[in-house]
């Protein structure tokens, strides 16, 4: 967490709250420039909802206002490591992204369409995983452990360079059957507390949880930079915290359950911005 | 050696004479406390950034002494009002040694 020494706090955010817990109806904007859909209406396969909020919206205005600067934005720290990474060659091959990929802003709208069937593998590929795919065999270098440091801050600035954009996962085609898995998966009860992601993100989004916010569950401002423990948190990794929380065995990140869970989340946000890196408590 | 150590400034680049300008600045650096053990149960040695200063024109602005409490990446936030065209030069002190230093030049108009 930032210590904050602030001489003078102004508050630019100045929108009540809504309703207690729920969303607020504050609008983001980053550096005064980029403007990030935070609220619209629910993808039409998506029955439980009808407007889908980004996790943004269920945040207090000091640390929604953390996101509106990229200076203000701790999770920009991790970008600026993840260019340094960009450009230094590693493995066999004595390539690094650049010498593919030139800039990062070169690969702005990957971020929006991922989780992604991909051709070659046959299989629904996380952006991780993609980047994993390019370590292994364009590099030869050794993959990245899912959901480690250096593999989540790659994912922040592939998100970085996307922001602004609409997320646009494709749910059809070969890639349907593992959304389908997905689906069956946020709709199943898990642990002793006989909890499904769809009990407290759609049927309970706006209500306290304790003493915070339940957001929709949103993944589009993934990766976020958490005020609790001071670093960028993969979605997997979230995933992973949500179902402990409700006293069950958990997937691993990386496990072909959560890459289904992921691309079906994903789709429910379908329309909102990409936003990350995020700021979130 | 702390890794990865970088300092970041936001100044305006212009002001008019006497204006109160807001700074910001942030160095990415873990402040290992020394409070922490390792994997093995030996202590980290405490490794922080103790020393804070930003001067205008050789003048100080603000000489901040830091603590082990003191989170990674620390932020400092603060004012100064700026009579004149110059220079506020920011310097971190390391507990290891190393001084980061970084500038920004304000011109009036």
């Amino acid at each position: 967490m930032k210590t904050m020494i602030l001489m003078a706090a102004t508050l630019v955010l100045a929108a009540p709250l809504a309703i207690a817990g729920g969303p607020d109806d504050d609008t983001l904007t980053i550096n005064d420039d980029i403007e990030i859909v935070t609220k619209t209406d629910a993808p039409a396969h998506l029955d439980g909802l009808d407007t889908i909020y980004s996790g943004w919206h269920f945040r207090d205005d000091g640390t929604q206002e953390m996101e509106m600067d990229d200076f203000d934005n701790p999770g920009m720290i991790f970008v600026d490591m993840a260019r340094d990474t960009w450009a230094t060659p590693e493995g066999a091959a004595g390539k690094s992204c650049a010498d593919c990929h030139n800039d990062p802003e070169s690969m702005a709208g990957v971020r929006a369409v991922y989780p992604k069937w991909s051709e070659e593998a046959g299989e629904v590929r996380t952006l991780q995983m993609q980047v994993n795919a390019c370590r292994t065999e364009r590099m030869g270098a050794e993959p990245w452990k899912y959901d480690a440091g250096a593999a989540i801050n790659m994912e922040a600035l592939l998100a970085s360079v996307s922001r602004g954009m609409p997320v646009d996962v494709a749910i059809d085609g070969p890639a349907g059957e593992t959304w389908a898995r997905g689906k069956e998966l946020y709709y199943t009860r898990y642990g002793l507390l006989e909890l499904s992601c769809a009990n407290c993100h759609e049927q309970n989004f706006g209500n306290y949880i304790r003493a915070d916010h339940l957001s929709q569950g949103q993944i589009n401002a993934f990766p976020a930079y958490r005020l609790k423990n001071a670093k960028l948190n993969g979605v997997q990794g979230r995933f992973k915290g949500c179902i402990r929380d409700t006293r069950a065995e958990t997937f691993s990140p990386g496990s072909p359950e959560f890459v289904a869970l992921e691309l079906y989340v994903a789709s429910r946000g379908n329309g909102l911005s990409v936003e990350g890196p995020s700021v979130r408590n | 050696m702390a890794e990865g150590v970088k300092p970041r400034v936001k100044a305006p680049k212009k002001a008019s004479a006497g204006e109160v300008v807001t700074i910001k600045t942030l160095i990415s650096h873990p402040m290992e406390s020394g409070q922490r053990k390792d994997g093995s149960g030996n202590p980290i040695p405490r490794s922080i950034i103790n020393r804070f200063t930003c001067t205008f024109n050789g003048q100080m602005v603000i000489d901040v002494t830091l603590e082990p409490a003191v989170s990674t990446n620390p932020y400092f936030e603060f004012e100064a009002t700026i009579p004149e065209a110059g220079a506020l030069e920011f310097t971190w002190y390391d507990d290891d040694g190393s001084v980061y230093e970084d500038s920004k030049s304000i011109e009036i108009g």
